[in-house]
């Protein structure tokens, strides 16, 4: 109940919100375009961030081609949408625009986060068997491969690029799905099932020891890591309605990690705060677009010499404040060795 | 047959400078477990540095000294930017968790793509004949004299590595600590030292790499390192890593192979090649041709 109440009041503030930010809900109030497109591409950002955490910072398996799942969303998603958009809305032409727009993005999301869910099994089984740094190798290996052959299928565009999607997604839509991947991926946490996959980054071989099928786990938070993805591509690709392979190269995936590993890895508040973070010096510093990325680098490294476990580590950002309250509160986990 | 011979022939020498670059990432993780992924970077710069020195000495007819000057000077600056990598990125790290050295080292490896973007200007640059070029038509393949000075020199430098790792003093130092660390470093090994002279050498070797690159195939650029870094790891991995001759053998395999496949299916599959191999390696046997399999223990 308590669930169903909160899920309401989101989509009604988002509705406002989104209302407020193109300038519908307050006539003469509203935020420049070029300030939505960055509120925009943070929240797709945040699925990112928080998705890959899931698997990098609470798994601790480290992949590096979260890139290449958003990019089969985002051409899945984006195919369907142009090829069977027409047939989809003509089967609900008694509803309003707004409903078949919102209904036609559903589906060619659910398709998108599917499709980068059977990547992510395809992927998964054979790479999680294997053991940290190979298996970033293997994961940066297959997000090219992926890119590879989607520059390579014409019905997608190949080197050309997709255009002609319809603008589907829009704050409202991008936010309800950041705010449903960070609801997710914290259930998925405090579950026994999300114990066990601390477990399994905290000492692999004590889980198994334990009894924990660790290759079907990692597999599985592979899988919905992947499918998040996904959605985050369908939603890319929805919002900026053009989509090239060069948006999903391995440098895509290694910002995903800046994100997390700036925000720490294995705490979700720190994903989101990563990822709103990097978009927002992204942006701030444009006009020293040359000296950005050496900047982001060198805080990469110095982050990890300095606290290896990012700016939060493995706490949440309201750990902080409780524990000013009550000062005897429990010790957070260490940072693994 | 002829066309065969020829893809043989341009397979091996690109898998000479893989060969060479693959050297570094299975000798740094010989000693210290770590997937140097800067190393790809370190062979950019040393294409770099023959570049700029190349340039310096311009004036001169291309010779064989000036060729010589420009790649031991190459070779000596990344020497130094891989002895000052590990003293500054990977020292202070080394005891923490593996997952942050391997962070660490794609951020020194961001850090060095994007510096490199910064310094040397984001274009491609034409890196100059170094020395002077001749043909020879063998049974109708063509060798090029830059084809043969590739696979001479890598072959000198692997022969020279070898006996140094062999036959001296360090080199059984080096052995020791790729064996084991803490042991070595109880036997009164510098064990500091020797992985220095390790990441001092197998820089050498990529920027050798580098500069026989740019004689072959004249166009650099910041981000160059990026993919023959990639597969010089999976030649590496190939041959089982951290074992020295299995990097030479993996480094012509892929070469061999990636030049077989642009030139019998498509250009444009060139890059998925040699992760396909590794995919394959590390299902059917992830310790590599020649490597050795290591139980984890408790």
């Amino acid at each position: 109940m308590r669930a169903l109440v909160r899920s309401v009041v989101l989509v009604a503030v988002l509705v406002l919100l989104n209302a407020l930010l193109v300038g519908k809900l307050v006539p003469g109030v509203s935020i420049s375009p070029y300030f939505l497109q960055i509120l925009n591409l943070a929240g797709i950002n945040i699925i990112l961030a928080v998705s890959l955490n899931l698997i990098n910072g609470f798994t601790g398996q480290f992949s590096i081609g979260h890139a290449g799942f958003m990019a089969i969303g985002a051409y899945v998603s984006a195919f369907l949408s142009i090829t069977f958009g027409e047939s989809i809305r003509s089967a609900f032409s008694f509803a309003p625009a707004t409903v078949q727009d919102s209904v036609l993005l559903l589906v060619v999301l659910a398709a998108g986060a599917i499709a980068a869910a059977i990547a992510g099994f395809l992927v998964g089984v054979p790479s999680l068997r294997l053991r940290g740094d190979y298996l970033a190798i293997v994961t940066l290996g297959f997000g090219e491969i992926i890119r590879v052959f989607i520059l390579n299928i014409d019905a997608v565009g190949g080197a050309r690029g997709l255009g002609g999607m319809p603008r589907l997604a829009n704050f409202f839509w991008i936010y309800l799905f950041a705010a449903a991947t960070v609801a997710m991926v914290t259930r998925i946490v405090n579950s026994s099932f999300g114990r066990t996959l601390i477990a399994i980054r905290e000492d692999e071989i004590a889980a198994e020891a334990m009894g924990v099928n660790t290759t079907r786990h990692k597999v599985l938070s592979f899988v919905v890591s992947s499918a998040m993805a996904g959605v985050a591509g369908g939603l890319f690709a929805h919002y900026l309605m053009y989509l090239h392979t060069n948006s999903f190269t391995f440098i895509k995936s290694f910002e995903i990690i800046i994100m997390i590993v700036i925000g720490g890895l294995g705490s979700i508040t720190g994903s989101v705060l990563g990822a709103v973070l990097y978009i927002v010096l992204t942006e701030g510093l444009r006009e020293f677009a040359q000296y950005r990325m050496v900047l982001f680098s060198l805080l990469l490294v110095v982050i990890m010499i300095v606290r290896p476990g990012g700016i939060l580590g493995h706490r949440e950002l309201w750990t902080f404040f409780r524990r000013r309250r009550a000062a005897e509160a429990p010790a957070p986990p260490a940072v693994p060795g | 047959m002829t066309t065969f011979l020829q893809q043989l022939v341009n397979g091996l020498s690109l898998g000479s400078i893989y060969a060479l670059i693959a050297l570094g990432y299975t000798m740094v993780y010989g000693v210290l477990r770590l997937i140097n992924f800067a190393h790809g970077d370190v062979y950019m710069v040393g294409a770099y540095a023959g570049y700029y020195l190349s340039r310096k000495l311009k004036g001169d007819e291309p010779s064989l000294v000036g060729a010589l000057v420009v790649m031991l000077g190459a070779m000596l600056v990344c020497a130094v930017l891989g002895v000052i990598i590990e003293r500054f990125a990977y020292r202070p790290v080394r005891r923490a968790a593996r997952l942050t050295l391997l962070i660490t080292a794609i951020g020194v490896s961001l850090f060095i793509e994007n510096g490199a973007q910064l310094v040397f200007g984001p274009d491609p640059k034409f890196f100059p004949s170094l020395a002077p070029r001749a043909d020879f038509i063998v049974g109708g393949v063509r060798l090029t004299s830059e084809q043969l000075t590739v696979i001479a020199v890598s072959f000198l430098l692997m022969v020279l590595l070898r006996f140094f790792i062999l036959k001296t003093r360090t080199g059984k130092a080096m052995r020791a600590v790729s064996f084991n660390l803490d042991a070595a470093k109880l036997m009164g090994i510098s064990t500091d030292r020797i992985i220095a002279i390790t990441f001092g050498l197998g820089s050498a070797l990529a920027a050798a790499a580098g500069v026989l690159i740019g004689m072959q195939i004249p166009k650099i650029d910041p981000l160059m390192g990026i993919i023959y870094g990639l597969k010089a790891f999976v030649a590496a991995v190939l041959g089982g890593i951290g074992n020295v001759p299995g990097a030479v053998l993996g480094g012509l395999l892929i070469g061999t192979s990636e030049v077989m496949v642009v030139g019998y299916l498509s250009s444009t599959y060139r890059d998925a090649i040699a992760f396909g191999i590794l995919i394959l390696v590390l299902l059917l046997r992830p310790q590599g041709i020649l490597g050795r399999t290591h139980k984890e223990k408790v």
